[in-house]
C-alpha cells in the first residue's frame, strides 16, 4: 500500500478495525511518515479528549421506571384479551398470522444474511483482506481450516475450467465464524462463504443482485454455500455449478 | 394478538433488551439533544421493539434495539426539524472526499463534558451517531453499519468527517 492508501485506513487502524496484516503494513509505514504519524496520533488524541470527562448520558431512573410500567401494562393487555370468547376465529387468524410471519421473518432474515455476505465481500476487498492462507494448492488451504472451525469444507481448485483458487480465509456471518474460499475469474474475486447447516435439506441455487453485486446460493450435504462476486450473472452460475458438483 | 405467554416474553424481553437502555438513551439524547425528546423517543422504541421481539432471533441485542431506536430518532428528528436533515446525504452522494486529520493541530486531552457534549451537538445527526457509538460506546465498525443501515465504508468515511470537524471544534479558543 502506498502513503495515500494507509492514509485512508488509519482511522480504521487506530480503531482496531483493521486485520492482522494490513494493521502491520500500517505500523511499518507510521515509523517512516511523520504525517501519517501525526495523523494518526490526533485520532487518538480526541478519542482521549472525548471520552476523558465521561460526557455519555445514562437513562433517567424515571425513564426506567416509565419504561417497566408500560411495558407490564402492554404484556397484561395481551393476555388478558377475551381470547376465549374468539377462540374458534382467533385460531384461523393465529394459522394465518403464524404463516405470513414464519415467511416474513424468513424473507427478512434471509436479507439480512444476504446483507452481511455483501458487506463481508465488499470489506474483503477494501482492507486487502483478501486470505488468511494464500495458496492455489487445495491440499495447501483445506488443512490450513483444521482446528479453526468444526467442521470441514470441501476445497477443489478450479484452474482448468478457468477459476483458480486464490486461498481461504476465516469470517463471520450470522454471528458465526464461517470459510470463506476465494476465487479468481479473470480481474474478478469471488468469495464463498460456507457455513453448516445441520439437520436442513439440499436446496437448489437462487441468484440475486444486491447493491450491483451477483449472489448465488445453495444448501448442499448440510453446507450452506453463499457465491457473490461482480462477475456477471452467467459465470457466476456457471462457478457454483463447479462448486455443487 | 392473542397471546398467553407474555409473562414469559416479558421478562425474556427485560433480560435481553433493557440492559441497553443506557446506551439507548445516550444515543437519542445525542441525537434529539434535549433530555425530554430523547425521553419520548427511547419510552415509545421501547414498546414498539416488545411489540417486534417476535423478529429478534438471537445474535446481537445491543444492535437490534438500537436500530429500533435511532430509526425513531430519525423519523422524530424529520418531523421537527426537516431543515437539519438531508445535508449529510448531498455530500456522501457526490462522494466528497474524506479530510485528513489537521497533524499541525495540537488538541488539548483535558476536555470538560460540557464542552464535549456541545462539540458534539454541532455535527450533523449521522455524524453524532457514528461517534456516539464508536468513541462513547466503543461500538465496531460492523455493529454501527447494522444499527445505522449502511455499508462499513460510509460508517468510516463519517467518522473520519466527524472527527475532522470535531479537532477544528474543539481547538477553537473558548
Amino acid at each position: 500500500m502506498n502513503h495515500d492508501e494507509i492514509h485512508e485506513l488509519l482511522h480504521a487502524y487506530a480503531d482496531g478495525e483493521l486485520d492482522l496484516v494490513s494493521a502491520r503494513e500500517v505500523e511499518q509505514h507510521l515509523r517512516d511518515c511523520d504525517e501519517c504519524r501525526h495523523a494518526e496520533d490526533q485520532i487518538r488524541a480526541l478519542h482521549d479528549a472525548l471520552i476523558g470527562d465521561a460526557p455519555a448520558y445514562r437513562a433517567p431512573t424515571h425513564l426506567r421506571r416509565n419504561i417497566r410500567a408500560a411495558l407490564r401494562r402492554e404484556a397484561k393487555e395481551t393476555t388478558l384479551s377475551p381470547w376465549l370468547v374468539f377462540a374458534t376465529g382467533a385460531a384461523v387468524t393465529l394459522v394465518v398470522l403464524a404463516l405470513i410471519f414464519f415467511q416474513t421473518t424468513r424473507t427478512s432474515r434471509e436479507n439480512a444474511i444476504v446483507d452481511q455476505i455483501v458487506a463481508n465481500h465488499v470489506r474483503s476487498l477494501l482492507a486487502t483482506h483478501l486470505v488468511d492462507i494464500g495458496s492455489s494448492d487445495q491440499h495447501t488451504v483445506k488443512p490450513w481450516f483444521d482446528g479453526k472451525i468444526d467442521f470441514a469444507p470441501d476445497v477443489h481448485d478450479f484452474a482448468m475450467s478457468g477459476f483458480p483458487l486464490v486461498g481461504g480465509r476465516l469470517d463471520y456471518l450470522d454471528g458465526k465464524t464461517v470459510v470463506a474460499l476465494i476465487y479468481q475469474r479473470n480481474k474478478h474475486p469471488i468469495n464463498v462463504f460456507i457455513s453448516p447447516a445441520t439437520g436442513s435439506s439440499d436446496r437448489a441455487s437462487v441468484s440475486s443482485t444486491r447493491r450491483g453485486y451477483n449472489i448465488v446460493s445453495w444448501t448442499q450435504r448440510e453446507m450452506n454455500y453463499w457465491a457473490i462476486s461482480d462477475l456477471n450473472e452467467t459465470e457466476l452460475r456457471q462457478f457454483a455449478n463447479l462448486l455443487a458438483r | 394478538m392473542f397471546r398467553l405467554n407474555d409473562s414469559s416474553r416479558l421478562s425474556e424481553f427485560e433480560r435481553e433488551v433493557l440492559p441497553h437502555l443506557d446506551v439507548a438513551y445516550n444515543l437519542a439524547r445525542f441525537l434529539m439533544r434535549n433530555d425530554q425528546d430523547a425521553e419520548d423517543v427511547v419510552q415509545e422504541a421501547s414498546l414498539r421493539a416488545f411489540r417486534f421481539f417476535e423478529n429478534f432471533r438471537g445474535g446481537n441485542s445491543r444492535a437490534w434495539f438500537l436500530q429500533i431506536v435511532r430509526n425513531a430518532c430519525f423519523t422524530a428528528l424529520k418531523k421537527k426539524r426537516p431543515d437539519e436533515m438531508n445535508i449529510l446525504f448531498e455530500e456522501e452522494l457526490h462522494g466528497a472526499k474524506t479530510p485528513p486529520m489537521d497533524a499541525g493541530i495540537a488538541l488539548d486531552r483535558a476536555q470538560d463534558r460540557q464542552t464535549v457534549r456541545a462539540a458534539i451537538e454541532q455535527l450533523p445527526p449521522e455524524f453524532r451517531e457514528a461517534i456516539t457509538l464508536r468513541e462513547l460506546e466503543g461500538a465496531s465498525y460492523k455493529e454501527i453499519a447494522d444499527i445505522a443501515g449502511v455499508p462499513i465504508g460510509t460508517v468510516m468515511s463519517r467518522l473520519a468527517r466527524a472527527r475532522r470537524q470535531l479537532q477544528t471544534i474543539l481547538s477553537q479558543p473558548k
